[in-house]
């Protein structure tokens, strides 16, 4: 990939991201409403909701979550440079994992029993996703020999989805958990209304809440990217079959956020991990008989 | 270079005498001052004497090699007695059992076996040079720390304990000759004494307190690594009589050579099995957990860069020989299921130095997994992890032992809001936790390194274990490391009280952090100029372990660590804000620390972290995963033993 190339997927990444994933969130909210028996919100929603929290008057408990709150949204943003500008795959899960921590860290700077409650399972949840997320990376490797995303797309002469099915599989249940959708929307969700009021964002507010907004949204790119990278090869017509694929996926997670009642943390750790050994591992082990 | 070599293993011995005779506090305190200082010079001399002629493989004989033979034999007698006296005197007369095989057979082999070729003795190499940097550095380092940290023990918290410092300050010194002499050995029966050394002195320095808890946790430490020892007695067994040699590195050369002869693995199979008991690996970690009952100077000589460290050190040399045979393999699964175990039990506890202990343990479960693999890209990064383990488990250790002098607790919970009352001790604790695994440090660039090499590992089974065992350590590590900084930073209840750490305490720590970073900045340069001809030593090949392309992001992810929070809190420090209390419900009482019961009455509000004692605590699954970790080095070794006696 030349470096011309790379730049602009860059540049694409960073500038497209908030209206495309924004505008996915509209449906989301409309689709949700439907399923309900509403109406719902109109598609562009999310972006008034946040130019309103922009709006806001500026109300803190603690002055030290703004900057870290601003650091957790700089390192997502890096992240998906390294991932959109065909870096190395495992490089993006490490550094995605060193953004959450700023989201902790700003999170329990306030000495708020809600927010607390929210960090830690949060905290959970991290643990939960995270061996899922190096096995993705393996999974990709033991395909292609190579962690590098750019190599990864132009190298494979089919897409990977044929040897990774499982991983595949362990993939979409940990997205569940990554994009807060119920059964596991515990740290915090869509809805102030429940136990933990909203969990880790319980004490942000106004700007401090829609920055850690469009962080999510830059997230969620990333994460429906290496659910693209699974269906595109060398051919560029498969990128039609991965925008489906990741339609689907992302259409199956509001299915299931609508149709599941939430679990407990413990639950949610032993399934995550339970389906991350048995899904990722069987597939990592017949492939790596198969690669001898 | 002989003479420097000799006077860097002599010099520590025979400066233990002074504090140990001295006992005028601040005489004593000089003399300590003063050697360390001369060992920290010496060592780093000699390193760079050897750095400027070439950093070429030196194979020598000391200087009256004879003599130091004598003097290693009789050694050996002096500590099989002494064991036995310590055994009988404390009613364990099982382990004196244990000492005196591993002396007597090889040393009568060697009095009236077959007569050795006289070969060189010790080698000064690569690995040898970072040894010797480590345990001038950082060790010297921890000395001068400990007289400050000592005289606060005795004098100000307890008083209750026999002040033996004297004693304990000579140890150390005895301890740091040993250490050299251990890394620039080549002859086994010279690092039998070495070995044996570091064992006993870490013995007494367990027992300081004379407790009954510190003597059974020294007594624990002694038995299982006598038990090591026992190994290496095999080893040079086996060596003098099938191999004619007690060199280390013919007996690696002849492993490598015919890797699937078991006879030639079999000494390497034996030292291995003495190293995961020094490097306190599942199941031998028992001694360094309880080795925390030490004062903490001690604890951090023992975790950082000293006595584990000689584990891992004998692993990395014997790794070339256990590429993808049946030892490496017992040595990988060993050091990752280590990795994983040891992380989930950090998780459970809330004692800052167990949760150190433990992060030690899983540290060196991963280090020692890279050494099992034994590929050119897994022995940099086990080398990469060594250095950064050492600098920051030390300031680490010294910063807990600070912080529980000034606030009387070591327990996580208690340092709620640190970094509101005692700025200095928090960043340093701040450093230290980055340092040990954060992205882009030490930790990150060694898991890329080693989940690369495991996946193109051989043997499949071992192969996809570890990658598992990997991928679950790193989210596990990641949680106790997370929750521990954000309890630091969070909001403080506790008044500004008086910081009680001693000026030399703080010259230590501050020296650790300034080390940690110099070392992250200078990352590519030690990449390019100590890693790169240690691989090329063992290996003969230099390989390009991480692309530039992955150097760039690595440095451009460092400086994001650093620079963006920093630029973010200049922009957001004149930002205005509204102050407002947290929300609870409306049962605020007033601030953020109170809230209103049920009977009305303004109640503090307590916040802890997870600790998920009933999913993976130390009840639960302690003897799991020792009878696992035991299955499979006992399975390994009869294969080994058994394949070797056919």
């Amino acid at each position: 990939m030349t470096i011309q190339t790379r730049v602009l997927f860059a540049v694409l990444y960073v500038v497209l991201t908030p209206f495309v994933i924004g505008l996915l969130d509209g449906f989301d909210r409309k689709i949700s409403a439907r399923m309900q028996g509403r109406r719902g919100p109109s598609v562009l929603q999310p972006f008034f909701d946040l130019k309103k929290l922009f709006e806001k008057e500026f109300l803190t408990a603690n002055k030290m979550q703004l900057f870290l709150i601003r650091s957790y949204l700089c390192f997502i943003v890096l992240s998906g440079i390294i991932f959109f500008a065909g870096f190395d795959l495992l490089l993006v899960i490490f550094s995605l994992s060193t953004a959450a921590m700023f989201l902790i860290l700003a999170s329990t700077a306030t000495h708020s029993p809600f927010a607390s409650q929210g960090t830690s399972r949060e905290l959970v949840q991290i643990m939960a996703c995270e061996p899922m997320e190096l096995l993705v990376a393996v999974g990709f490797y033991l395909a292609t020999s190579t962690f590098t995303v750019s190599d990864i797309v132009t190298k494979s002469p089919v897409a990977n989805i044929r040897f990774l099915p499982g991983f595949f599989v362990g993939f979409v249940f940990i997205l569940t958990i990554k994009f807060r959708k119920s059964p596991f929307d515990i740290s915090t969700s869509h809805h102030a209304h429940q136990e933990v009021i909203k969990g880790v964002t319980s004490e942000m507010v106004g700007k401090e809440y829609a920055m850690v907004t469009i962080a999510e949204w830059y997230e969620n790119a990333i994460l429906l990217g290496i659910v693209g990278l699974f269906f595109v090869s060398s051919n560029i017509l498969t990128v039609i079959g991965a925008v489906i694929a990741i339609l689907v996926v992302w259409f199956l997670e509001i299915l299931i956020d609508n149709t599941s009642a939430r679990v407990k943390w413990q639950l949610m750790l032993k399934l995550a991990w339970g389906t991350t050994i048995v899904a990722a591992g069987m597939n990592l082990f017949l492939l790596e008989i198969i690669r001898g | 270079m002989e003479v420097l070599v000799t006077a860097l293993i002599c010099f520590p011995f025979l400066w233990a005498i002074l504090p140990a005779v001295i006992h005028n506090s601040k005489r004593r305190a000089f003399t300590v001052y003063l050697g360390c200082g001369i060992v920290m010079v010496l060592s780093v001399f000699t390193a760079i004497q050897w750095y400027l002629a070439g950093g070429q493989t030196l194979d020598f004989r000391l200087p009256y090699q004879e003599a130091f033979g004598e003097i290693f034999l009789w050694g050996d007698i002096f500590l099989m007695c002494f064991i036995t006296y310590l055994s009988y005197k404390h009613n364990r007369l099982i382990i004196a059992f244990l000492s005196i095989i591993s002396t007597v057979v090889p040393t009568i082999l060697e009095k009236f076996g077959p007569e050795l070729p006289a070969g060189p003795t010790m080698r000064f190499d690569w690995l040898t040079f970072i040894m010797v940097l480590i345990i001038g550095v950082v060790g010297s380092l921890i000395g001068v720390y400990a007289v400050g940290y000592m005289h606060g023990f005795h004098i100000h918290h307890h008083k209750e304990v026999t002040d033996r410092r004297s004693f304990f300050l000579s140890m150390i010194f005895v301890f740091f000759g040993a250490m050299f002499g251990l890394v620039t050995s080549a002859n086994l029966l010279g690092l039998y004494f070495f070995w044996e050394i570091t064992s006993v002195t870490s013995f007494l320095l367990i027992g300081y307190t004379r407790t009954d808890e510190a003597i059974n946790n020294s007594f624990k430490a002694l038995w299982m690594n006598l038990l090591g020892g026992c190994g290496l007695a095999v080893a040079i067994s086996v060596g003098i009589i099938y191999f004619n040699t007690a060199n280390l590195y013919t007996l690696i050369a002849a492993a490598v050579k015919t890797p699937t002869k078991m006879l030639c693995l079999l000494p390497i199979a034996m030292l291995a099995f003495a190293a995961l008991t020094k490097s306190a690996q599942f199941p031998f970690s028992g001694w360094l957990l309880g080795a925390m009952v030490a004062p903490t100077p001690s604890s951090a000589l023992l975790h950082s860069a000293t006595m584990v460290k000689a584990g891992v050190y004998m692993l990395i040399r014997l790794s070339p020989a256990m590429a993808d045979n049946y030892v490496g393999n017992m040595v990988a699964l060993i050091g990752g299921f280590t990795f994983v175990a040891a992380s989930c039990f950090a998780i459970t506890v809330s004692d800052g130095k167990k949760v150190l202990a433990y992060s030690t343990i899983s540290n060196l479960g991963l280090i020692v997994a890279c050494t099992g693999c034994g590929y050119e890209e897994t022995i940099w990064a086990a080398v990469f992890l060594v250095i950064f383990h050492a600098v920051s488990k030390s300031m680490l250790f010294q910063c807990v032992g600070a912080i529980e002098t000034t606030i009387g607790s070591r327990d996580v919970e208690d340092m709620q809001g640190l970094m509101s009352i005692f700025p200095k001790l928090a960043f340093i604790l701040m450093v230290g936790i980055a340092g040990m695994f954060l992205a882009p440090f030490g930790m990150l660039i060694s898991k890329w390194a080693a989940l690369k090499a495991f996946i193109d590992t051989s043997s499949v089974y071992v192969s996809t274990l570890m990658v598992m065992f990997i991928c679950f350590g790193s989210a596990t590590t990641m949680f106790y490391w997370t929750k521990w900084m954000s309890k630091i930073l969070g909001a403080s209840k506790r008044e500004k009280s008086r910081d009680l750490t001693k000026k030399n305490e703080y010259i230590s720590m501050f020296f650790h952090a300034f080390m940690m970073i110099s070392l992250i900045l200078g990352f590519p340069w030690l990449s390019e100029h100590v890693l790169k001809p240690l691989s090329n030593d063992m290996f003969g090949v230099v390989k390009q372990v991480i692309s530039y392309e992955n150097m760039v992001i690595m440095i451009v992810l460092l400086c994001g660590v650093f620079v963006i929070p920093f630029i973010n809190y200049l922009l957001t420090k004149g930002q205005k804000g509204k102050k407002v209390i947290t929300y609870m419900g409306g049962a605020n009482a007033g601030d953020n620390f109170n809230f209103v019961s049920a009977t009305g009455d303004p109640r503090e509000m307590d916040i802890s972290n997870f600790y998920m004692e009933d999913l993976m605590g130390e009840k639960k699954l302690f003897t799991p995963a020792i009878l696992i970790s035991s299955f499979i080095i006992v399975v390994y070794l009869i294969i080994v033993v058994g394949g070797a006696l056919q």
